[in-house]
């Protein structure tokens, strides 16, 4: 568990950094179809995965590269996903919205809103039954926005999560929009009323401090490990960049400058910043900016995947699908 | 030797794979009392952790499934209703399905699908009486649709093995179907490979569930006519595409009966197949549901818009004049 407040900077700035990479790739068309930038929203994939193991579970959502990296996978794989490259952690079949490495217990992003939280719950708990398996204390984290609580079927998984006791934590990330549409447009009661519904903890914690999150995640965590079932916590925050990159082009007009400009003004990079060094600060920012040059330049000279594997992977048994050209 | 009815051999096949395998379970709705009979005994053996009741979260649950199988499980889901896969078909042709290749291969999702009762039911209306294996195919998921007990029992076999996805429909026109086996006989059947329950020479009819019987009886009905060769695919997808073209280039002529319906059903593809790969002798023909249907309560209806043994002998007899 990479915990201290320098993690949890090196975390936060990664992420922030990466995303703003990212974003000059899309520009550039290295990145082809765009990505849903995570940017402003750090803190939350910084703390609650500085609560894991690194047998821990996490699914995530279409916007889910933070989550990616949080969990610990390589940032050079990661942007070679993202850029479409044979040697991507998908191998370039999922792209920005499925990216996964199960190795790291990432079970993957999941481009369908609140489609992740039951696949976690039915992870987190055959990971505990796992016959012959070390699952016995693993603990699974399901990512979501505010727009997937008005899904039904994560409001079922948070229903079959508490009523078995699953090891879950439900992360809401509530960035006040789901797309176009505000919260107050969307969501009737609340969000953490729906967690205390199914009778579980729900909190609302500062979704722009990575330490309030890490803290929060903390105490859920170890309630899920000890066998007392799950918690929804639901983290406040506000994304400062567009729910899409084609955004940046389509100008699409649902929130003002000085509404974007104002929430800028808490930052989640600083505010951990503020709890290391400037030393400290610079040689990690300093490192990060290292690590990311050799990520874009292994991803932009990484090779494109060959057209006649199209499908391979379709069929886990390697059976192989009719071409569709003819015959 | 012993009759070994459908659903028996459906609940045998589940037995045998709980003990044999560890990380395989049951879960549904109303399967600890067994409602469809097809998991009768398993709670009392197998216990709460490997045979779950569920909440009505049909939703939920079958995303549970997948999330299970990621983690190294082999979930088998009893849907009370066929129907139900129509508002699960987000957790399986989304979800599940798409997890091989979206994550260049780094996961299986071994899930089981069982539908004990697929079809019309005989008076329960129309959200209870579709047949959705074509929809299954057209997707890319894996679609049995095992016409006898012992195909039942191996095929169900074979799915849970299966390292994919896959549905099993298990027709409620062939639950009634009982067969004198030797339990020591059954074994798996491979997925895509298909079986000809009565040889000819005249007509190749493919007959798709529990219309094999039906087939079976039309072509001894039939046998001074013509000499009809009874092809059951037995796995919608994949198709024993070889098996069924080995047959058509000695029939030269081809009738599908399918209970889809007519648009983008089986039947159309399986016509399709067959016409781009054989020179037949005569236009080939197909009985199904009519497009679009809804199967209408009152018998008659339901039985009006089911394919039945009086149109297939007119294809039949429409195919066989001719060339």
């Amino acid at each position: 568990m990479a915990d201290t407040p320098a993690d949890l900077y090196r975390t936060t700035r990664l992420i922030r950094r990466f995303e703003e990479r990212a974003v000059e790739l899309v520009h550039k068309g290295v990145i082809v179809g765009g990505i849903h930038p995570y940017i402003g929203q750090e803190a939350i994939a910084a703390g609650v995965c500085a609560a894991l193991r690194p047998t821990d579970i996490i699914t995530s959502t279409h916007r889910g590269h933070g989550h990616v990296l949080a969990k610990g996978a390589d940032p050079a794989k990661m942007l070679a996903e993202l850029a479409g490259r044979s040697t991507g952690l998908n191998k370039g079949r999922g792209g920005s919205m499925h990216a996964a490495d199960f190795s790291l217990g990432i079970f993957g992003a999941n481009a369908i809103v609140g489609a992740n939280g039951a696949i976690t719950v039915g992870a987190a708990w055959a990971a505990r039954r796992k016959a012959g398996g070390n699952g016995e204390n693993t603990v699974g984290v399901s990512f979501f926005g505010d727009g997937a609580v008005s899904q039904g079927v994560l409001l079922e998984a948070m229903n079959l999560a508490a009523l078995w006791k699953v090891p879950v934590l439900f992360v809401c990330e509530n960035n006040g929009y789901a797309t176009t549409l505000t919260v107050e447009d969307a969501v009737a009661g609340t969000i953490t009323g729906r967690g205390a519904a199914f009778g579980m903890p729900a909190t609302t914690v500062d979704g722009m401090d990575p330490q309030a999150v890490l803290d929060a995640a903390r105490e859920a965590v170890d309630r899920a490990r000890a066998g007392n079932g799950p918690s929804l916590i639901e983290c406040l925050t506000y994304r400062y960049d567009a729910h899409h990159t084609w955004e940046h082009k389509a100008r699409v007009r649902y929130r003002d400058n000085d509404e974007v400009a104002q929430a800028r003004n808490t930052d989640p990079v600083e505010i951990q910043a503020a709890r290391i060094s400037p030393v400290e600060r610079a040689e990690i920012d300093a490192r990060i900016e290292t690590v990311l040059d050799e990520a874009v330049a292994f991803a932009v000279s990484s090779p494109h995947p060959d057209p006649a594997g199209a499908l391979d992977y379709l069929y886990a048994t390697g059976m192989r699908a009719r071409s569709g050209g003819g015959w | 030797m012993p009759r070994l009815s459908y659903q028996k051999a459906l609940n045998r096949a589940l037995t045998d794979e709980l003990a044999r395998d560890p990380d395989v379970f049951v879960l549904g709705e109303d399967i600890r009392v067994a409602v469809s009979n097809v998991t009768a005994g398993l709670f009392d053996k197998f216990g709460p952790e490997r045979v779950l009741d569920t909440p009505l979260s049909e939703q939920a649950f079958t995303s549970f499934a997948t999330g299970a199988a990621l983690a190294g499980m082999r979930p088998v889901i009893e849907f009370q209703i066929p129907s139900l896969l129509f508002l699960v078909f987000e957790q399986i042709a989304n979800q599940a399905h798409k997890f091989s290749l979206m994550t260049g291969g780094q996961c299986t999702v071994p899930v089981t699908y069982l539908v004990p009762g697929s079809g019309s039911r005989t008076g329960w209306a129309g959200q209870h009486s579709d047949h959705p294996y074509s929809l299954y195919a057209h997707v890319g998921v894996k679609t049995v649709l095992p016409a006898t007990p012992t195909d039942a029992y191996g095929l169900l076999v074979t799915a849970i093995r299966d390292d994919d996805p896959v549905v099993v429909f298990a027709p409620a026109g062939a639950l009634a179907v009982r067969e004198d086996v030797d339990y020591a006989d059954l074994q798996p059947v491979p997925l895509g490979v298909g079986r000809v329950h009565r040889a000819g020479t005249d007509v190749t009819v493919v007959a798709l569930g529990h219309l094999v019987h039906d087939a079976l009886a039309v072509a001894e009905e039939m046998a001074r006519d013509a000499s009809i060769e009874v092809f059951d695919p037995r796995t919608v997808y994949p198709f024993d595409w070889d098996g069924l073209i080995a047959s058509v280039s000695k029939t030269g002529r081809l009738v599908v009966i399918d209970d889809s319906n007519r648009t983008s059903g089986m039947a159309g593809e399986i016509i399709a197949t067959v016409a781009e790969q054989c020179q037949l002798t005569a236009p080939p023909a197909r009985v199904t549901r009519p497009d679009g249907a809804v199967l209408p309560f009152a018998l008659d209806l339901d039985r009006a818009v089911q394919p039945s043994r009086a149109q297939l002998v007119t294809a039949i007899q429409g195919v066989m004049k001719d060339g």
